[in-house]
């Protein structure tokens, strides 16, 4: 049925029943209006690509330190530095004095994964979805899970030894973890 | 548009909007009594006169992010290809016949829309503003007396459109959100797969899902053919080319609301998902680069905005803050929207400094730089509403006041 005829005869049968109950024809709002379609397992997969901080929505795989350094060095050091440092893309690798969370008042603290971010699953959903940035989306996951185990033993996070895969991956705790808090900002006279 | 008082000078503004406008047609040029000769017939798109040449600029070699003329600007409403534009992997193209939207996570039917089958479900249209929480951040780091700096260099990452689309809240009921649902992942199909989590009861408050902007389709750069509104957020909340919403019991710590868009405090901590943009104003004329033309009258002219609700009034002063007068607000004044501000003026000559002051209907006023300074730091990144100043000089020329307004 094309768009019109749906929608004209929608519009029959809702002014066929106000004037059967005799009141003044009103916009319905039914509970559902019956639009779309069912999606199904595969198209779900297929978006679905967030890791959330318990580790929920990882994929299966796995990735070491030295596998995560060989895929940075052809893959990432030409926008990160070769250690992470940050040149045409930012710094990812570094810790301040005593992990300093003073990053509002002193200019001189590096804002890193080691030393901002607060959970490592951001760092392979962020990884996954957006990296290389010349060629966004190709990593595989345990090219993922090596950079990130590579990223975390370059900031001082975990051992050289270390394996990242869905179950060590959400066990991991920044250094930045417990430094946030939710906005407590809500209008009035008070300027936060 | 200018007040007649108040020229902009060539040289500046030429170097500012770019070479854009095409050369003034011969018949102006050689011919400019218009009674004398037959204009052209109509044409299929219009454009804009040839002798006005409002552009956005961007500021940066990559070209992320571009910045909307707000001194070129009268009224509330900014045209759609002036809309300031910020995106972290380019502007997709994207076809709407292969478009489709994906609602899933906690709801009883996962699904998937259309295009034809968004724009079926009973829409809407509000006259909202977005603006880029980084706005402003040129004008609070200034540290130099003055600065030759526009409107559109300081705050140009803010714009105003009326939006259509349909409310998220009716396709949350229609996909049979859980009641246990506290946050939604609102998800892009640009390069960045832009992705930022959403309280449950925003998006059940005002939130649209947008598909028109100023009465046609959005424009690419705007989120072309689907994109969240957000009112009153900053704008990177608002993900354009919007392809998955998922709906869950947690926020999802993308990078976007963890590695950036957080405000590090002074007390050691950083305040995460600070949504709303507070309220704000800004004097769009007089400002960088005009130069006032003589002595007398002309208007004060600018622009105030929250992200909290209507503004209920706004105060300029034209004496560096010694004394203040409210001034007229233009109708409409609506909530979460840009709303134009005027004061009439008369310059004696001598050296002043005008100031703007918004306050929104929950009692906010817009606090002095010093003041802002004090509880987010020098080296805060997002959130810069802090009052801006503007110093007429005894030569009429008019520059950005750095430091602590």
């Amino acid at each position: 049925m094309t768009r019109a005829t749906r929608c004209t005869l929608a519009l029959a049968l809702a002014t066929t029943t106000a004037l059967a109950a005799g009141t003044l024809a009103r916009a319905q709002t039914p509970a559902r209006y019956g639009l779309g379609r069912p999606a199904t397992p595969d198209e779900i997969r297929a978006r679905d690509i967030d890791v959330m901080p318990d580790g929920r929505g990882l994929p299966q795989g796995r990735g070491t330190v030295a596998e995560g350094a060989a895929v940075y060095a052809a893959k990432c050091a030409s926008c990160h530095g070769a250690n992470g440092e940050g040149a045409s893309a930012e710094r990812l690798v570094g810790r301040n004095d005593g992990d300093s969370f003073a990053f509002a008042t002193n200019p001189k603290l590096v804002r890193t994964v080691g030393s901002y971010w607060p959970y490592a699953s951001t760092l392979f959903d962020y990884t996954q979805r957006a990296m290389p940035f010349q060629r966004p989306g190709t990593l595989t996951p345990n090219e993922t899970y090596g950079l990130v185990a590579y990223l975390l033993f370059q900031n001082g996070i975990v051992k050289e030894d270390a394996v990242m895969d869905q179950a060590t991956l959400p066990k991991v705790v920044m250094p930045a973890h417990g430094k946030f808090v939710v906005d407590d900002r809500k209008g009035g006279r008070t300027v936060k | 548009m200018k007040s007649s008082r108040i020229s902009r000078r060539q040289a500046l503004a030429a170097g500012t909007a770019g070479v854009v406008g095409a050369a003034l047609p011969a018949s102006a040029a050689q011919n400019p009594d218009t009674t004398r000769v037959q204009g052209p017939p109509g044409r299929e798109i219009g454009a804009r006169s040839p002798f006005e040449k409002p552009a956005r600029t961007a500021f940066s070699p990559a070209r992320t992010a571009t910045f909307t003329p707000l001194q070129d600007l009268d009224g509330i409403i900014t045209p759609s290809d002036l809309h300031f534009e910020r995106h972290h992997g380019g502007v997709p193209a994207v076809d709407p016949q292969q478009y489709s939207l994906l609602i899933h996570g906690m709801v009883e039917r996962p699904t998937i829309f259309t295009l034809a089958e968004l724009k079926r479900f009973p829409g809407k249209s509000m006259i909202r503003f977005i603006e880029c929480s980084g706005n402003g951040g040129r004008a609070y780091r200034l540290t130099t007396a003055t600065a030759e700096l526009t409107p559109q260099q300081t705050d140009g990452l803010t714009s105003t459109s009326e939006w259509t689309g349909v409310p998220l809240a009716t396709l949350l009921r229609e996909v049979g959100a859980s009641p246990k649902a506290r946050w939604l992942l609102a998800e892009g199909m640009d390069a960045a797969v832009m992705t930022r989590s959403v309280p449950i009861e925003m998006a059940n408050d005002d939130a649209l899902i947008a598909y028109g902007q100023n009465g046609e389709a959005l424009r690419p750069e705007q989120g072309y053919p689907v994109r969240l509104m957000l009112p009153g957020v900053e704008g990177n909340a608002s993900v354009k080319w919007l392809r998955r919403i998922e709906v869950a019991d947690q926020p999802f710590m993308t990078r976007e609301e963890t590695s950036k868009y957080t405000d590090p405090l002074p007390d050691g901590t950083a305040r995460m998902f600070s949504l709303v943009m507070d309220a704000k104003s800004l004097i769009t004329e007089p400002s960088f680069p005009d130069k006032l033309e003589g002595h007398g009258w002309c208007e004060v002219r600018g622009l105030a905005w929250s992200g909290r609700g209507r503004i209920t009034r706004v105060e300029v002063s034209t004496d560096g803050g010694n004394t203040w007068q409210n001034a007229t607000l233009d109708e409409p004044v609506l909530p979460k929207c840009h709303t134009r501000f005027r004061l009439p003026w008369q310059w004696s000559g001598g050296e002043a400094v005008l100031m703007s002051r918004a306050t929104d209907e929950t009692g906010y006023v817009q606090p002095t730089t010093a003041e802002l300074m004090k509880v987010r730091g020098p080296n805060t990144q997002y959130h810069f509403n802090n009052i801006r100043a503007w110093q007429v000089g005894a030569d009429g020329v008019v520059r950005l006041v750095g430091g602590a307004a």
